[in-house]
């Protein structure tokens, strides 16, 4: 190796070491952040010191309602998800199988949508609701939650399942099975990866959503997780909370950390296979 | 739907639930499944696997937006000038509400419009920039690009709401922010800084997302490409400005797309970070929600059709000027395998808007 290529090569673990350092470090203070005693949560050491649950145990006290927060955001993400992938998965597989009159015009159609401001929809919905009695539900947050989980869900499904060799179906519709067969026997095992990262990705949109969540709700009891985050108190109107701020934000973040960490590969796949191919 | 064309291959279908369907071979549709096949065609499965998923986003999205256009013609209740009673409908006045907001009201909805419009260029120039540089490191290193790749996507995961507060407390008057420029901005507080602070923890948790999606460009590029462009006697800047940047554009131009209408909707940040109705971060769809959230449904209305109208035109203008090709499926026709490959690449950049 010659001296410049050497160099080069230690520049380029530098430009890594940089990339991963803009991408951890704000997510790792407020890791940092959480495990600080709240008298000396202004310290700016790299480490706690000691290391404390303090404000984890004042994020599960009761007055905070952060139990039922997580409950609230687990029902609203898991119901738009599963609707939302149950709906895409026959429309995706008629997006990447079919020929149909109007298909690109649908599929545009599709996509538009899902990057329409939510504002605009949230406005009228929220008068509707509140017409119709439905302010603090769930069906409140879960249906204009459809209007980008939806188009998330048929659009990354469409790719899967456009990934997938025509030859696979056909293969099975000449040993007997039927389009409806192959699709079900065929088509759904192999595309459960597919139809699994979508359901990350579809799940995390809708537990991250925060717009909705805030409009649609003026009971504690009702809010979703980031909603009640970003409403917590402190001990006194004046003082906030940023410990425990921090803690309830590590404890909102980490099951998606997990998932996009032990699912990292699957859903890099998702954007970049058969590019790769 | 009409039954439109039956490309070999695709013309033997069915229900799938009848036992006695397994007549075998797609070559030969007419035989005894004649009679399901024959009439219905992919057009009319298709029709029943996709109107679901319309007809739902019809309700959720298409008729919101007819009533917000509706209801932007609409005054509040109150008192009726002309009668002295309090009215138990709302009034129609006509444009009144658009004349408001232009008019009488014009200073916040400019400003509204301005921070929108800065927001989006800036953030969206800003991570674009650091997207492209990312792409470009994690491009060339082998070793740990498992591991950066998994970092890269911990901004995306955490919830902006999140980002949000976890940005507030280090922008703290006696936050690191501070400790590590050794000055003492209130950053939280109105004025230019609040808008640096903004675009800091917009383009921290979205230049990641755009180096992913460049780099899945990135690796669709074939090494033969730079061999000879090398022996051409390309230099690294001419390599990069000739072959990378042309043929990353494609999917480079989509994702800035979907960036640039997914900031024109910012909400979350500006609203935890400083705070609501503060006037040097106020984007127009906290303006909207805010009028809403004050039972101003009119002018919330006239707002949101305003904020509809301005991402529509951005929209058409990327696609009609720049080309952008949205949905990945001009070449299906062609359909060449190369062409298909390419085509799946600019689907799949634009998969996951943050």
């Amino acid at each position: 190796m010659t001296a410049s290529a050497k160099w080069r090569t230690w520049l380029l673990y530098a430009g890594v070491v940089a990339v991963v350092a803009y991408c951890l470090a704000p997510f790792y203070w407020m890791l940092v952040s959480s495990l600080r005693r709240t008298s000396d949560i202004f310290d700016t050491s790299l480490l706690p010191s000691p290391v404390s649950f303090e404000n984890y145990r004042a994020v599960f006290n009761p007055s905070q309602g952060f139990t039922r927060a997580l409950l609230n955001s687990l029902v609203v993400a898991g119901t738009t998800t599963t609707l939302a992938l149950l709906l895409a998965t026959f429309t995706a597989y008629a997006m990447a199988r079919l020929e149909f009159r109007f298909k690109r015009l649908i599929l545009t159609l599709i996509i538009a949508t899902s990057m329409f401001p939510v504002v605009s929809i949230v406005v009228p919905l929220l008068k509707l609701f509140t017409d119709i009695g439905w302010i603090n539900t769930y069906q409140a947050m879960i249906v204009p939650s459809m209007s980008f989980a939806l188009p998330l869900a048929v659009w990354n499904l469409t790719t899967f399942f456009r990934q997938m060799p025509d030859e696979l179906e056909q293969a099975a519709m000449i040993d007997g099975c039927t389009r409806g067969q192959a699709f079900r026997k065929i088509i759904i095992p192999l595309a459960a990866p597919g139809v699994f990262t979508t359901a990350i990705i579809t799940f995390i949109a809708a537990w991250n959503e925060f717009l909705i969540a805030l409009s649609m709700t003026n009971k504690p009891g009702m809010q979703t997780a980031p909603v009640a985050i970003s409403k917590f108190s402190g001990a006194t109107q004046f003082e906030t909370p940023f410990g425990s701020q921090m803690a309830a934000g590590v404890l909102v973040t980490v099951p998606l950390v997990i998932m996009v960490l032990v699912f990292q590969r699957r859903i890099v796949a998702g954007l970049t296979a058969g590019a790769a191919k | 739907m009409v039954h439109t064309k039956v490309p070999p291959g695709t013309a033997e279908h069915g229900t799938g639930s009848e036992a006695g369907g397994r007549s075998g071979r797609p070559r030969a549709p007419m035989g005894r499944r004649g009679r399901i096949t024959a009439p219905s065609g992919p057009g009319r499965m298709a029709a029943l696997l996709v109107s679901p998923t319309l007809l739902v986003l019809s309700i959720v999205v298409l008729y919101p937006t007819i009533m917000a256009l509706r209801e932007s013609l609409y005054g509040p209740k109150g008192l009726d000038p002309a009668t002295g009673f309090i009215r138990t409908t709302e009034p129609f006045v006509g444009l009144r509400n658009y004349a408001d907001i232009l008019g009488a009201a014009g200073d916040r909805f400019w400003n509204a419009f301005w921070n929108t419009t800065f927001f989006t260029v800036v953030t969206v120039g800003l991570e674009t920039l650091i997207g492209v540089a990312m792409a470009l490191i994690m491009h060339k290193a082998f070793r740990g690009r498992a591991l950066v790749r998994a970092g890269i996507l911990i901004p995306w995961a955490v919830p902006t709401a999140i980002s949000g507060l976890l940005w507030r407390w280090i922008f703290n008057s006696n936050g690191v922010a501070n400790a590590i420029i050794g000055h003492q901005i209130l950053w939280t507080t109105e004025g230019f800084h609040a808008k640096v602070a903004v675009i800091i923890a917009e383009v921290w948790k979205t230049a990641p997302f755009i180096g992913l999606l460049v780099l899945a460009g990135l690796q669709v590029i074939p090494k033969e490409v730079y061999e000879a462009a090398r022996i051409d006697g390309a230099g690294p800047l001419g390599q990069f400005w000739h072959i990378t940047l042309p043929l990353v554009k494609p999917a480079l131009l989509v994702a800035v797309l979907f960036r640039c209408l997914d900031a024109l909707r910012m909400f979350d940040l500006p609203y935890i970070l400083v705070g609501a109705q503060k006037t040097s971060v106020e984007t127009l769809s906290m303006l909207a929600q805010n009028e809403a959230s004050n039972v101003r449904f009119g002018p919330a209305a006239a707002y949101a059709v305003i904020l509809f109208l301005y991402v529509f035109l951005i929209a058409l203008g990327f696609v009609r000027l720049l080309g952008a090709d949205v949905v990945g499926d001009r070449a299906a026709r062609a359909a060449s395998r190369s062409g298909r490959r390419r085509r799946a690449t600019a689907m799949r950049v634009t998969e996951v808007p943050a």
